[in-house]
């Protein structure tokens, strides 16, 4: 399945893409929205999550590429038969693999992904606190010697100023 | 001829570059003046050469001269001068061109400005500046050469690719660029301090304002393009979490950081380690923003170049620069010596807190931004990373940030008192919660996520506001002697507060467009669709033709209580030589909030699909962008940074209790 998401991928590059920047986008179309409202704002909601497997960076609600069209519709017609909003995304996902979901799942192979930045945040703090203790053990040094041209230039600076 | 002339101009560049590099550096090392004096000239020659190539590209380009293969590619002759002007740089290699026309710019500066700099800080500098123009230019020559012929020449060019006919390509490389390249000097800066194995508080004046220059003009170009998306890509969105947008917020973001530890610097002769390495990861940031855009790593909406043979020489460039560079500073940081020391509630803690978290939110953008490439590259398995992402991980740093700010920026230096500091901006946030209740009222409540953005943002803009009173005010003081003392504050205080209040503005504008609506119509001429507080009625669909384009013009009369208060057009077009078809938002501007128009397709049953947005307080994102810059240009004129001597006579006339800035 991941392998037909790739293959639709590389179409819709070599096809219309090619000519990137983005084509103009016109995203849902009024023919498109269910009737429920609640339903449809779930649809939205749901939709803004999936990316659009032919764009770059395109939610499938952004996106105009027919392939976005028929997840949209696909999602309306799962919403319609009942289906929760996982269970919604579970299907899409057993079709076109992770890669369609914008917000990754956390796993094994994004734990760094998720982790990552808190991670950073934690071992910035550490180094902070560390340093402060080993700082203030430490007494402040004296300021480095001037070599002799810098020092003729500050004698004569001196000179000028009185 | 003229192309010619250019071409070499553009070798002789590379040659003077080698100089600029190599001479004063051994003249550094030597201590010889006359070596170190070379720097200067050659600097000077390498941007005119430089300048030369980029005027006779840019005269093929204008005179549409079909014989240069770059001008075939991306020019059309019945496109307007405009855009054939600005198809110089809407294409790989005169994009390459015009970054190192801004960076032998900024080398050329740094060489004419004399004042108080260090003769060897100075030549290493600028020698380091000469490595990235070697590197660059021999890029530029050797793999992207804008001036190849083509023989024979055809009769007509290809046209510029129809998203970039617009004057966001005229603003938008160029500021960006501005603010890259910018980055590039205080990077020379630090491998200088590095060579030279010392570092001081007249290296931090020396750099600041330089930083200062490209962060205000990155911020420009950053909010320009989003401003170019917004209205461009037609569906009303003004930030999406694009790789290439994320490259150029990492060195913002780094940059904004280095700005802040260079003041510490500057002021306490602290955190001297740290901003070198700042400066180092902020240009470095910036190279691996233009290798992800330049390479095609990412096939993106900015990407219009992919090329193995150019991907492979920019990754050199890279690993050259940025290993280098660190491992420089792994051999040589241990030399520096370690700055003084500090409380932790202090104006420099605050600070210190400001650039972790800075330094975090931009591991953030970096690690959601790499991840995805590094996933696939070991593993094979594709991941996305999008907008939930960021806001689960990116938020969380930025906005304790942003809500601790008017506490930092109210603090004294060295010994601040935290309970008095809260004291005085009690007011500003008895202010703040006054205006969050008023606008939840008025807008009769709203997302809870929402309404804390809009407080925080008013937070920092009454917390800016209550800085410049408590400096100029105290109570029973009459208004006149307040007035005047708040004028006489230096110009880099003011230049925060507005700063700091722009990030308000910014923050107010976000959480706005939670109140935004859109509305899905089919339209047929007479029908009227409702759009916030507006009415619009479809009027008219007219064709009409443009300079190398026809379009469908859509034109809508604005309502109001019934009252028509003007009209918006919204257009399809098609471009007619590539046959590529865009469409054209259109925008009416009321204050600082916005009616968006987006044409969709003609539906089955007749009539026109179109989408409108009301975005309520929109204009405030990019405003509030626009007042960040002026903040940082306020700060720029300030006496302290144009003479390099600390500012004298009415400081003292001040009372002592007034914090420095």
């Amino acid at each position: 399945m991941r392998r037909f998401a790739r293959l639709l991928a590389i179409a819709g590059v070599a096809a219309g893409l090619a000519a990137l920047p983005v084509a103009p986008v016109r995203a849902v179309q009024p023919d498109e929205v269910l009737p429920d409202a609640k339903l449809e704002a779930r649809a939205r909601a749901i939709s803004a999550g999936l990316r659009c497997l032919v764009c770059q960076n395109q939610s499938i609600d952004d996106s105009d590429a027919p392939l976005a069209r028929d997840l949209r519709i696909l999602v309306r017609e799962r919403l319609k038969a009942g289906d929760s909003d996982a269970a919604v995304r579970d299907f899409v996902v057993s079709r076109y693999g992770e890669f369609v979901l914008l917000k990754p799942p956390f796993g094994p192979h994004t734990l760094l992904l998720w982790a990552g930045p808190f991670a950073v945040l934690l071992a910035g703090v550490v180094a902070l606190a560390i340093l402060a203790r080993r700082r203030r053990a430490v007494e402040p040094e004296a300021a480095a010697p001037l070599d002799a041209r810098e020092k003729a230039a500050l004698d004569e600076l001196l000179r000028d100023g009185s | 001829m003229i192309v010619e002339i250019g071409h070499f101009a553009l070798a002789l560049a590379l040659g003077l570059s080698l100089v600029q590099c190599a001479l004063p550096l051994w003249g550094a090392r030597m201590r010889d003046p006359a070596l170190m004096g070379i720097a200067t000239p050659a600097a000077l020659g390498a941007f005119l050469c430089v300048a030369v190539a980029f005027a006779a590209l840019t005269l093929a380009y204008v005179q549409s001269d079909f014989s240069v293969l770059n001008v075939v590619e991306n020019s059309h002759s019945t496109q307007p001068l405009l855009y054939r002007f600005t198809s110089v740089w809407g294409n790989h290699e005169g994009s390459m061109l015009l970054w190192v026309l801004i960076l032998t710019l900024f080398g050329a500066l740094v060489a004419l400005s004399r004042r108080s700099l260090p003769e060897r800080l100075r030549a290493n500098a600028l020698a380091a500046q000469g490595a990235i123009a070697i590197a660059f230019l021999a890029f530029i020559l050797v793999t992207s050469n804008p001036f190849a012929r083509v023989t024979p020449a055809p009769f007509e060019g290809q046209d510029l690719n129809p998203i970039l006919q617009d004057l966001g390509l005229a603003i938008h490389p160029p500021l960006l660029y501005l603010g890259y390249v910018g980055f590039s000097i205080s990077f020379a800066f630090a491998a200088a301090a590095l060579i030279e194995g010392r570092i001081d508080a007249v290296w931090a004046r020396a750099v600041r304002p330089w930083t200062l220059t490209a962060w205000l003009f990155l911020t420009l170009g950053i909010a320009m393009g989003s401003y170019w998306a917004y209205y461009e890509l037609g569906w009303g969105g003004w930030w999406f979490w694009d790789p290439v947008e994320n490259a150029s917020l990492m060195p913002w973001l780094a940059g904004t950081a280095l700005l802040h530890s260079t003041i510490v610097m500057e002021k306490r002769d602290a955190l001297k380690v740290w901003t070198v390495l700042l400066a180092i990861l902020t240009f470095s940031l910036s190279l691996l923003g233009t290798f992800l855009v330049r390479s095609g790593v990412l096939t993106s909406v900015h990407a219009f170049a992919t090329d193995p043979a150019r991907g492979v020489f920019i990754l050199a460039i890279l690993v050259a620069f940025i290993g280098g560079s660190l491992a420089l500073f792994a051999w040589r940081a241990p030399m520096l010596k370690p700055g003084g020391l500090f409380a932790p509630v202090s104006r420099e803690g605050a600070l210190v807190l400001n650039n972790l978290l800075l330094a975090s939110a931009c591991a953030t953008v970096f690690i959601g931004t790499l991840y995805p490439l590094a996933l696939e590259a070991l593993t094979g398995d594709k991941i996305s990373v999008g907008e939930p992402f960021f806001n689960a991980t990116f938020l969380p740093i930025v906005v304790p940030l942003l809500a601790v700010l008017p506490l930092g920026q109210s603090l004294a230096w060295k010994r601040g008192d935290l309970l008095g500091t809260a004291e005085r901006l009690f007011a500003a946030f008895a202010l703040a919660l006054a205006a969050t209740l008023a606008a939840v009222a008025f807008a009769e409540g709203g997302p809870v996520v929402a309404v804390l953005g809009l407080a925080l943002g008013f937070f920092l803009v009454a917390g800016s506001l209550a800085d410049i009173v408590n400096r100029s005010w105290t109570r029973g003081m009459p208004l006149a002697t307040a007035w005047r003392r708040a004028r006489g504050l230096p110009r880099s205080a003011w230049g925060m507060a507005v700063a700091h209040a722009a990030v308000g503005l910014v923050a107010i504008g976000i959480a706005a467009q939670a109140w935004s609506t859109e509305t899905l119509a089919v339209m047929k001429p007479g029908e009227v669709a409702a759009a916030g507080p507006y009415q619009l009625r479809l009027d008219a669909v007219l064709p009409r033709t443009g300079p190398n384009y026809r379009e469908d013009v859509a034109r809508f009369s604005v309502m109001r209580h019934g009252e028509t208060v003007g009209t918006v057009e919204a257009m399809k077009r098609l471009y007619v030589t590539r046959g590529m078809p865009t469409t054209e938002a259109g925008i009416m501007t009321r204050g600082p909030s916005q009616l968006y128009v987006s044409l969709g397709e003609p539906q089955p049953g007749g009539g026109l699909g179109v989408r409108f947005y009301w975005k309520p307080y929109v204009l405030l994102i990019w405003g509030g962008a626009l007042f960040m810059a002026a903040g940082g240009a306020l700060s720029l004129t300030d006496r302290r940074l144009r003479v390099g001597a600390p500012a004298r006579a009415r400081a003292a006339a001040l009372p002592a209790a007034t914090p420095a800035e």
